[in-house]
């Protein structure tokens, strides 16, 4: 039952996104902003592929962090927060968003990714098995903190600002694997030499969730 | 026939150390309409929150029992249908849209479709069904949640100012439902208004309970 009550949440989520562009007009202009801004800084320079591999998951958090935030603010600021507390679970609202959250960051990840790719000429990854799957477990692992802060954030007055701030440390451990990994496969490290990071990844992913898990209905309700 | 009683015992709320309730007691049973009454900012919208378990009381414990069970929350939310100011529908989303997702997420089964048109007929918006909620009017809006309330037939109908925003048409709809959840239900209201008060078997003023704690 908390299955398919987090997927039509999920389907709503979608819906009201394509609908409304809360989140996706903020999140593709902030994509063309930054990548133009990390073009014209760069001009004829050749940056190393540690500071270029560090700019992307800068673009990517930041990206996140201007959007993320939307699946529960929206809900407190029209004010059917209420109307969706009355009617599910707190569980499956969480599952239900944090699947929507994870589906728009991996979107958007693979969009940067793939412009980073081809505008970026300095940024050469020559073994995209690591890259890919770098870019699939740090967009889950930034969508199981990002959720729970989302919902956390929602209910205080400076939602804005608050949440890069409140994310920042908590997804710095996050970020720096995302980075060393990014690393390797601009190196082009063999699979299994990524293993250590990945493991990180996941970790870090599955302890998010789990906690999330235990404080979402004391959050979710006051 | 299912026993329904609902049981508040000694609810309090603070605010920053500012007592927004306090001793708040009474027990219901099927059958029965309760109103909450009480001056603007006595608390009786966050009374009625605390009730539906949307808000936890500072002190004290609400129970909803089904014949003789006692239902613990949020297992009760399927019992309750709730009306008022500060919930809102999905404004992107058609009356249609907003009662077929309230459908699938509380898992009613096969029949809701003619409930759902049957409540838009009554409440006099199902010409208007497949508009998005944003372009409704403050009074359609208004409908839209009393079928969003009554899609389910909750056990316990729960209306913050159920007339508010509604016209003499949408006034005569509510009232009818009022009358209706009286006798397979319990309903609880919070009003100032003298008509509404009238369907009430027991008024409880909040300034009474606040005075006599003093």
């Amino acid at each position: 039952m908390i299955a398919l009550t987090s997927y039509h949440i999920f389907v709503k989520e979608f819906v009201s996104e394509f609908r409304t562009r809360y989140a996706l007009n903020a999140l593709l202009m902030f994509v063309v902003t930054t990548l133009s801004i990390i073009l014209f800084s760069i001009g004829q320079e050749s940056p190393s592929s540690d500071v270029l591999s560090g700019t992307l998951w800068i673009v990517i958090f930041f990206s996140a962090m201007s959007g993320l935030s939307r699946t529960f603010v929206a809900e407190e600021e029209r004010g059917t927060s209420l109307t969706l507390r009355l009617l599910v679970n707190a569980n499956a609202v969480y599952i239900g968003k944090l699947l929507y959250n994870f589906a728009l960051i991996l979107v958007l990840s693979l969009i940067i990714a793939v412009a980073y790719l081809l505008f970026i000429n300095e940024f050469g990854v020559k073994t995209y098995e690591i890259f890919w799957l770098t870019i699939l477990l740090g967009s889950a692992g930034l969508a199981s903190a990002s959720t729970i802060l989302a919902a956390i954030i929602a209910k205080a007055n400076t939602k804005g600002t608050l949440f890069p701030v409140l994310a920042f440390p908590i997804l710095l451990p996050l970020l720096l694997t995302c980075i060393n990994a990014t690393k390797l496969a601009t190196e082009g490290a063999f699979l299994a030499e990524a293993m250590q990071e990945f493991q990180i990844l996941i970790s870090f992913t599955v302890v998010m969730i789990a906690t999330s898990f235990l404080v979402f209905d004391f959050v979710w309700k006051d | 026939m299912k026993k329904l009683t609902f049981k508040s015992e000694n609810i309090a709320k603070l605010y920053n150390r500012r007592v927004i309730l306090d001793k708040i007691s009474f027990s219901l049973s099927e059958g029965t309409a309760f109103a909450i009454t009480g001056k603007n900012g006595s608390g009786k919208s966050t009374l009625v929150k605390i009730l539906c378990g949307v808000l936890s009381p500072t002190r004290g414990t609400v129970e909803f029992s089904v014949s003789g069970t006692v239902v613990p929350y949020p297992d009760y939310y399927p019992h309750i249908g709730l009306v008022s100011p500060y919930l809102n529908m999905y404004e992107e989303f058609t009356a249609e849209e907003n009662l077929a997702f309230i459908a699938k997420v509380r898992g009613l089964g096969a029949g809701w479709n003619d409930r759902r048109d049957m409540l838009l007929k009554e409440f006099g918006i199902y010409d208007h069904r497949k508009k998005e909620a944003r372009y409704y009017s403050s009074g359609m809006k208004q409908r839209l949640k009393y079928c969003a309330a009554l899609l389910h037939e909750p056990s316990l109908l729960v209306l913050d100012e159920p007339s508010s925003n509604l016209d003499r048409y949408g006034i005569d709809a509510v009232q009818k439902f009022m009358e209706l959840q009286k006798k397979s239900g319990i309903l609880m209201f919070a009003t100032n208004d003298a008509e509404d008060l009238q369907f009430a078997d027991t008024i409880y003023n909040i300034e009474d309970v606040k005075q006599g704690s003093r």
